[in-house]
């Protein structure tokens, strides 16, 4: 009898420790001694993940341009031929690598734009260009490329469109946008909706922030605890879609104090911007581009959030430089040989002593 | 009679019940029903009964059901009335006050609201009924009304989250929703938007009482069972007519660290520090958002909050961001 139940309880062992990560985590100091700053990591997540390596050894960017060689080129014109032969076929196995390059192509008529697909390839690529270009506060000379959000999908996994629920006037099936557990609020109970709120762009860069500046209460701040839950959802989705505590960009004795910060949190700052201007400028104006099956319930395309690139790990892709082996996607400035020095602002790893 | 046990001798006698004191002419009727627990006699009186709930104890009870069933019906609803779901999403839902469009009206869309503030209501009344019946039996057994005071104090910090603040603030928005992570998610979004509450010097004390009852109460209690062998769980015997017991608890306390609570004053200080707990914490709760709104920086003011060697970081938004 005894026998038996010391073997049940051990085979009930793993039931009860279900929840728990037991991979071997890695802890290091992120911050001043005695405020709890500690980044404490999967070991394995901090590993660059499988790369796609080049289709074939990357050609010269000397020669004639591709816009001399082939017709209707809106983007990709400027690059050499080889390249621009070159960077399709990466593109191909990153986007599309089942359907190949009829995917977004008539085979009949390779410049025809009448395939939806390749109008949106195209404003990706000029998005994917201003990224490496222009947006070096948050993706540094790392950059990016298709790969970092599609991962051999035609459309990236992670993705969101805003949701059904708003307007309703019962109290059948509506959660007021909240206690809904979803992946834009890391399956928390926080308002869904801040994601759309934050990342749909168009909006001032203050709206985030609750927190009054000065002691007392005062008209410049009537932000509601209700409305407080919002910057709270947006945080969470952060931390989850980076895999990273509160403490990897904030002293928790003032999440406000910029100057208590880590170099990370300017990072995000500019992430939060640039993800605004992805949605903004980038997909919600290819609205009238994609068929009804591409887009969320309230006919909305389905847009990028931190998971997008992030899926769990603080930098994309373990922060593996892929993007400089094209350099058609950095735009008309030559991509760096490889990852160099951190620009400023880009995430650094501080160990303040003592 | 087998009444003085304790865990370690408890005889369980089954005998005629025992009914008590007669009551009051003004008092109503008990329920004169009774029953007996083998199980309940393992963790307090086997006897069961009898009850007194008096007009005080059934409104309560019916009010309270009231608030339990709008809160529960409304989460079914939330999930399309589907018992499956209800279930695998309890700790998600919630009921949610109005929001902060509606101000501090008593008349919002039930949907919107609305229902939040009758279950608020129901709620609300059902407590300070059950409140007024612990005070009453208390005067009818001639007992001292300690525990209606100490309820009370609880009953402070329940309204203060869930109606004074909101009042003062004029917004229900403010107020806490019903629903198990989302009362939490409150708690912490509050604690976001007014600049972090551990620097609510208030906040401080109420969790040095809260974490002081439970040393408290562990003490108490320990000492109390190491000296039921010699029948030290008669404690309140022990304070007139004191015995081996009450001695050596003192002694062992004045042996550990100099000094000995009496068997009477133990119980004021734990009464104390389980009242000051849920006091403070609403005193606290109260002046957030009403007389200071950044805890962080009144701290900063008052020379409490440690300052920390600057990183270095500014604000990319140039907002003009506390410590930028």
């Amino acid at each position: 009898m005894k026998r038996i139940l010391t073997v049940s309880l051990a085979a009930s062992l793993p039931f009860v420790l279900a929840a728990c990560e037991l991979a071997p985590k890695e802890s290091y100091q992120n911050g001043y001694r005695g405020t709890g700053m500690n980044t404490v990591m999967i070991k394995a997540s901090a590993a660059a993940e499988d790369v796609p390596a080049p289709p074939y050894d990357p050609p010269g960017t000397d020669g004639r341009r591709a816009g001399e060689v082939y017709e209707n080129l809106q983007v990709l014109g400027d690059v050499s031929e080889e390249q621009f032969n070159y960077t399709m076929a990466a593109i191909t196995a990153w986007v599309a690598p089942a359907e190949g390059c009829n995917y977004c192509h008539n085979p009949a008529n390779m410049a025809s734009d009448e395939i939806y697909t390749k109008v949106v390839a195209r404003r990706m690529i000029a998005m994917n260009r201003n990224l490496n270009q222009s947006w070096t506060d948050h993706v540094g000379q790392t950059g990016v490329t298709c790969w970092t959000c599609h991962r051999g999908e035609a459309v990236p996994s992670e993705n969101w469109a805003l949701p059904e629920t708003g307007a309703k006037k019962t109290i059948v099936g509506n959660t007021h946008g909240q206690n809904d557990p979803v992946s834009n609020s890391a399956y928390s109970s926080l308002p869904n909706a801040a994601v759309a709120r934050y990342l749909l762009g168009g909006m001032d860069a203050e709206a985030a922030r609750v927190v009054s500046k000065g002691r007392f209460p005062s008209p410049e701040n009537t932000t509601s605890t209700m409305e407080a839950e919002e910057t709270y959802a947006m945080m969470m989705h952060i931390s989850q879609a980076l895999g990273v505590n509160c403490t990897y960009c904030h002293n928790a004795n003032s999440f406000q104090s910029w100057s208590s910060s880590n170099p990370p949190r300017r990072t995000a700052w500019y992430g939060l911007d640039m993800v605004r201007s992805i949605n903004f400028e980038y997909i919600t104006p290819l609205a009238p581009v994609f068929p009804e099956h591409r887009k969320g319930p309230l006919g909305d395309p389905l847009k990028v959030n931190c998971t997008t690139c992030h899926r769990g790990q603080n930098k994309p892709l373990g922060g593996y430089p892929m993007a400089k082996d094209y350099p058609a996607l950095w735009g008309m400035v030559a991509a760096p040989a490889v990852a160099e020095e951190p620009a400023e602002g880009e995430e650094t790893t501080t160990t303040v002593a003592p | 009679m087998a009444r003085y046990q304790n865990i370690f001798t408890q005889v369980q006698l089954k005998a005629a019940p025992e009914l008590g004191i007669p009551l009051p002419e003004s008092d109503e009727r008990r329920i004169h029903e009774t029953g007996w627990n083998y199980w309940a006699g393992k963790i307090g009186q086997a006897q069961l009964g009898p009850i007194y709930l008096g007009w005080t104890g059934v409104i309560a009870l019916i009010f309270g059901f009231f608030a339990i069933e709008i809160i529960g019906l409304n989460m079914l609803a939330s999930v399309n009335w589907d018992p499956i779901q209800f279930v695998r999403q309890l700790p998600w839902l919630a009921l949610e006050p109005p929001g902060p469009e509606y101000g501090f009206t008593p008349f919002v869309p039930l949907a919107e609201g609305g229902w939040w503030i009758m279950a608020g209501f129901f709620l609300t009344t059902s407590i300070l009924l059950w409140w007024v019946r612990t005070y009453r039996r208390a005067r009818a057994l001639g007992m001292g009304t300690h525990v209606a005071w100490a309820f009370l104090a609880a009953i402070w910090l329940y309204l203060v989250l869930g109606f004074i603040r909101p009042f003062f603030m004029g917004s229900w928005a403010e107020a806490v929703p019903f629903g198990i992570f989302p009362h939490l998610d409150w708690t912490a979004a509050f604690s976001i938007r007014y600049g972090n509450l551990f620097y609510n010097p208030f906040h401080a004390l109420s969790i040095a009482f809260l974490y002081g009852s439970t040393l408290l109460f562990a003490m108490h209690g320990a000492t109390i069972l190491a000296v039921g062998r010699y029948g030290g769980e008669r404690e309140i015997e022990q304070i007139t007519d004191r015995g081996t017991a009450s001695e050596r608890a003192a002694l062992f306390w004045r042996w550990t660290m100099g000094f000995n609570a009496t068997m009477e004053s133990i119980h004021r200080w734990a009464w104390w520090f389980a009242v000051l707990t849920t006091l403070t914490g609403g005193i606290g709760i109260l002046l957030t958002g009403t007389v200071v709104d950044n805890w962080y920086l009144w701290a900063q003011q008052h020379y409490y909050a440690p300052a920390y060697p600057d990183t270095g970081i500014v604000d990319p938004a140039g907002l003009g961001s506390v410590g930028e």
